[in-house]
């Protein structure tokens, strides 16, 4: 029986095992189907262009432009010709070789890119020609295009994110570009957009085949945002161009709304040099550059000591505590013995008597060392004293972060009690010992920025907005307003401040930077700055600096203009600040010959001095 | 007449038979398809081309019902002649694909003899099996049944196209049926689980262990019936350590290096998924991820990629496993085995042996095909190129094992005659 239908069981003893085996696989082991997926779907990124950029009119500062890698596919290649694709590209025989090798190495089947981020026009000659070159394709990529080739310190630049980076944020993938410094960074995650996927069908050597699934499962890319920024762009050319050859910074806010016009910073770079093929090239000599350091933002890292600007919130303190009023009257005689033996230097000449507006715009030295005196007197003791002057400074934004919308910055200097106590940690100093800082010398360090704000405060009268960069992005109503800050001192004690500087620009310090038909009030500041230079003390000519808002009524600029070793304030920042404010009230600047001046002038042979290793004069 | 034989045909293997073919078509179909596939229907793809060599067959198909079944018996011997001539003709005007030289070309149409073997070889055992002169307890006529089968399957070797060699050993399930010792059967399986456990365990070892075992065995027997004895068992035990040591040197010195990956791959010696196991790796990826009902038809995600080597011809059945899930695949499971059963249980009703021996052999090809096909697609098997006859693309297969199968409503029709 058996031997007759052997083959019968036989047939259904292998058909059992036959379907079992097809439980186990089909039923049972799930792993199949997830290996299937990875094996035969490939995924692929869909990144949404990233959001446009304009400055506070609307106008177009930065977009995007296609770039083009050039790949090969070694396994198609061909014979070609190396000269006429080398010459094209401008890259040389031996790297294209050694590229193809490499990417022989990797895969004869998937794509390598031989030369990265090439420009249209670049490619364009060669494109027509590719039939000639099998194996070989540019693939398109999108990069940043600065429509207007400026505020590369504002903007920041993107770049491919590195390996260390992408282990710290797992939503990027390889390659994908990502926003350094500047508002490319802070706005990272608005301009970006939100990718989405694209799932192929592949075959066994990945090569993709079509849709995966007609599509269902692909997610769209969301839009990015497009960001309109506060600065004005046609302010920022024309200050960058101001700035030739300067080092120093310019920032210009709106009081009403501390919306920052312009952020300048000399030396600078184009934006544009920072994409495209020769980008790392470019930035690293940027980076190499430590003598006048154009990727250090001026504007916001440098802290300076603020010089005579300061004496107006001294002024303004001394009349909040009533050690002042607009009608004291302190007398100089080319200077003033603050201590025995102590004397301070001051250009006004002897027995000049001064009121507080008078102090202001002949920027008396004497006037302001009293007043700081008396200021750090009124108290019980010089701790308490400096640390209600303190108090005040603090409250119109200095010595912190300001907190505005750049990733960059520094918080200044404003001394306290506890600074001068561990100086001094017998306690034997008193207010002689830091009068310096009576004419914004000494320990204070403020940023242009900090300047720039707190010329706005006086401007509104007592307070101020964090400035800022973002106006507004397309689709994000109102996101986070900026509430207005209060100065401690009271508005009313603004008035004879502002009527001082209104006379710095009518008959005082800064006569130059006057504009007819034009209220602007200003401070000038000269700084005396050293440095160390073959380990010794080394003093260099002064810093210029003038800080200035217009219109005197209603103001509508406020700004700070920095420019080191400008010998005196009224020299290079009081114009540049004028021509400035001009630009930017008036939209077109009718003193030609002033702005000639200005845009040829340069402080190169200043700032070379120390570094030819002779002997230099200063200030002269 | 005609209506008295139309009834008595076997419709219900006829209709299984159709929906096999029809299901390996569309199958074919989604194996090869593309985005630039044109209709099925065309010949200028696969599918195409078997459907249109299916309906070859079934031109064929009424003359050989028609023919008397006398027919086949009396000219087995010149059908037999011709296929080894033309096997022998392969070794000069062979045209070589895929590494073996088994098919001819003449204008543009290539066919396989290799295939055609198969019905002439059939039907000369069954001729010479049924004669009276032949008995299959003499060892002559044994020697002679086996050299029928051998010849062709020696000349197919040559071809290097072992796979479509061990086909033919389907046969020796007519032997048995037939009478033939069933030692042969036993001997057949110690030598196949001797000939695994050597490449697992290495002779020595093997040879260890056989001989504790036997040891207890006769211990144990020696212990219940005292009068055991001792001959047979020392006689099996050293052939098989003898067999073992041989299959050793065999697989090591005789064996191309391909052949043992097929084999170390299949018992887990080696495991390299992007190697030798590729193929068998990516077909169990298909299978297992179909799941209880499938991708769908023409869905399939692993077929599309064309991750499965050769999938429209041997691995055909992992299209079928990846679209059609467990369901498809175990319903074309029992299809293909309720086929084969009907045939070898409506063979047992022939009074006569000729026609019992052929379908006997028939069905044992098939079985071969059936068991060594899904069992490497399921990876239960050594990778042995050999499709799975209904189903698979192939145009001299497909004819091959349809004229075998008319042959079989012929012999079943005139059953009674």
């Amino acid at each position: 029986m058996i031997r007759k239908n052997i083959l019968f069981y036989f047939t259904l003893a292998v058909s059992v095992i036959f379907i079992c085996q097809l439980i186990v696989l089909q039923l049972f082991k799930s792993e199949y189907s997830e290996r299937s997926l990875s094996n035969a779907t490939l995924e692929r990124t869909v990144y949404p262009p990233r959001g446009l950029i304009y400055d506070r009119n609307g106008k177009l500062w930065v977009s995007n432009k296609p770039v083009y890698d050039l790949m090969v596919v070694p396994e198609n290649l061909k014979k070609f010709d190396t000269l006429e694709l080398t010459q094209n590209l401008k890259i040389s025989k031996n790297e294209l070789i050694e590229k193809i090798e490499s990417a022989e190495q990797f895969s004869k089947k998937l794509p390598s890119v031989i030369e990265r981020q090439l420009s249209l026009s670049e490619i364009s000659v060669i494109q027509e020609k590719m039939w000639k070159f099998p194996g070989f394709y540019f693939q398109k990529k999108t990069t940043r295009d600065y429509v207007l080739p400026i505020g590369g310190n504002i903007l920041g630049y993107i770049s491919e994110i590195n390996k260390r980076e992408l282990e710290m944020k797992p939503d990027y993938d390889l390659g994908e570009m990502i926003g350094r410094q500047g508002i490319e960074k802070t706005y990272e995650k608005i301009l970006r957009g939100k990718k989405g996927v694209k799932i192929f069908q592949k075959d066994r050597f990945n090569r993709i085949i079509g849709p995966y699934e007609d599509g269902n499962y692909d997610k769209a890319p969301e839009a990015a945002e497009n960001l309109t920024l506060t600065l004005d762009s046609d302010l920022q050319n024309y200050g960058e161009s101001l700035m030739q050859n300067k080092r120093g910074g310019i920032v210009a806010i709106e009081p009403r709304s501390g919306e920052v016009l312009a952020l300048i910073t000399a030396p600078n770079y184009n934006p544009n040099i920072l994409i495209g093929r020769d980008r790392s090239k470019f930035f690293n000599k940027l980076v190499a550059d430590t003598i006048s350091k154009p990727l250090f933002d001026r504007s916001l890292q440098a802290e300076y000591s603020p010089g005579s600007p300061f004496k107006l919130l001294n002024a303004l303190i001394g009349l909040q505590e009533n050690i002042i009023t607009p009608q004291t009257i302190f007398s100089c005689n080319e200077g003033h013995y603050y201590a025995k033996g102590a004397f301070m230097k001051c250009h006004n000449g002897i027995g000049t008597k001064s009121n507080l507006i008078k102090g202001i715009y002949k920027s008396c030295n004497s006037y302001f060392a009293k007043t700081f005196v008396r200021i750090i007197e009124s108290e019980s003791s010089p701790e308490k004293g400096i640390d209600l002057w303190k108090n005040y400074l603090t409250s119109f934004g200095l010595g912190n972060y300001l907190g505005y919308d750049l990733p960059i910055g520094k918080p200044g200097f404003i001394p306290g009690s506890d600074y001068y106590n561990d100086w001094y940690p017998e306690k034997n100093w008193s207010s002689t010992t830091v009068i310096s800082n009576a004419i914004g010398q000494g320990e204070i360090l403020t940023t242009p920025i900090q300047m720039a704000n707190f010329t706005a405060a006086i401007a509104n009268r007592g307070f101020y907005i964090k400035p800022h960069f973002k106006k507004s992005f397309d689709n994000i109503i109102n996101d986070s307003l900026y509430p207005v800050k209060r100065t401690l001192i009271d508005s009313k004690h603004f008035e004879t401040v502002i009527d001082g500087m209104h006379q710095v620009v009518e008959k005082g310090t800064a006569r130059i930077a006057k504009i007819n038909g034009l209220e602007i009030c200003g401070k000038t500041g000269t700084v005396e700055n050293f440095i160390r230079l073959n380990n010794e003390k080394t003093q260099l000519t002064d810093h210029s600096i003038f800080i200035a808002f217009a219109p005197k009524e209603n103001p509508k600029i406020a700004l700070a203009v920095f420019i080191e070793n400008g010998y005196w304030g009224a020299r290079w920042a009081a114009p540049i600040a004028s021509l400035m404010i001009e630009k930017y009230l008036r939209k077109e600047v009718k003193r030609k010959w002033l702005e000639k001046r200005i845009t040829e002038g340069s402080l190169i042979a200043e700032y070379e001095k120390p570094l030819l290793g002779k002997p230099f004069n200063i200030n002269e | 007449m005609n209506k008295k034989f139309l009834s008595r045909l076997d419709w219900l293997s006829i209709l299984i038979f159709l929906i096999l073919v029809g299901f390996g078509i569309l199958n074919i179909y989604s194996a090869t398809y593309s985005e630039f596939s044109i209709s099925i229907f065309n010949s200028g793809n696969p599918a195409g081309k078997q459907f249109w060599i299916f309906m070859i067959s079934l031109v064929l198909m009424p003359f050989i019902l028609f023919v008397n079944t006398s027919f086949f018996e009396h000219l087995s011997n010149i059908f037999y002649g011709i296929s080894i001539i033309s096997l022998i003709g392969l070794l000069f005007f062979g045209q070589k694909i895929s590494g073996a030289t088994s098919w001819f070309t003449v204008g543009g149409f290539s066919f396989q003899p290799s295939e055609f073997a198969k019905i002439t070889t059939a039907l000369l055992i069954a001729t010479n099996l049924s004669s009276i002169q032949t008995d299959i307890k003499k060892v002559k006529d044994i020697l002679k049944l086996f050299s029928i089968i051998l010849f062709p399957m020696f000349l197919i070797i040559l071809q290097s196209d072992a796979g479509s060699a061990i086909v033919f050993l389907g046969i020796v399930f007519a032997f048995l049926r037939e009478g033939l010792n069933m030692k042969f059967l036993y001997l057949s399986f110690l030598s196949s689980f001797i000939f695994v456990l050597t490449l697992l365990l290495k002779p020595l070892l093997l040879s260890l262990i056989l001989i504790l075992i036997f040891t207890i065995i006769y211990r144990y027997l020696i212990s219940k019936f005292p009068k055991t004895n001792k001959s047979p068992f020392l006689i099996v035990l050293i052939t098989s350590i003898i067999f073992s040591f041989s299959v050793d040197f065999i697989f090591n010195t005789i064996f191309e290096q391909r052949h043992r990956d097929r084999f170390n791959v299949i018992l887990g010696i080696e495991t390299d998924s992007k190697g030798i196991g590729y193929n068998i790796n990516q077909s169990k990826i298909a299978i297992g991820s179909g799941g209880f009902d499938g991708k769908g038809y023409l869905n399939g995600t692993q077929t599309k990629g064309g991750f499965v080597p050769e999938q429209h011809t041997d691995y055909i059945f992992s299209t079928v496993g990846e679209e059609w899930g467990f369901i498809g695949s175990s319903i074309l499971i029992i299809f293909y085995t309720f086929l084969m059963l009907r045939i070898l249980s409506r063979a047992e009703k022939h009074t006569q042996s000729f026609p019992r021996i052929f379908s006997y052999s028939f069905v044992g090809m098939l079985f071969i095909h059936f068991l060594v096909n899904i069992g490497m697609t399921l990876g239960l098997f050594p990778t042995v190129g050999i499709p799975l006859p209904y189903i698979s693309y192939g145009g001299t297969n497909l004819l091959a094992f349809s004229l075998m199968f008319f042959i079989y409503l012929n012999f079943d029709a005139n059953r009674l005659n």
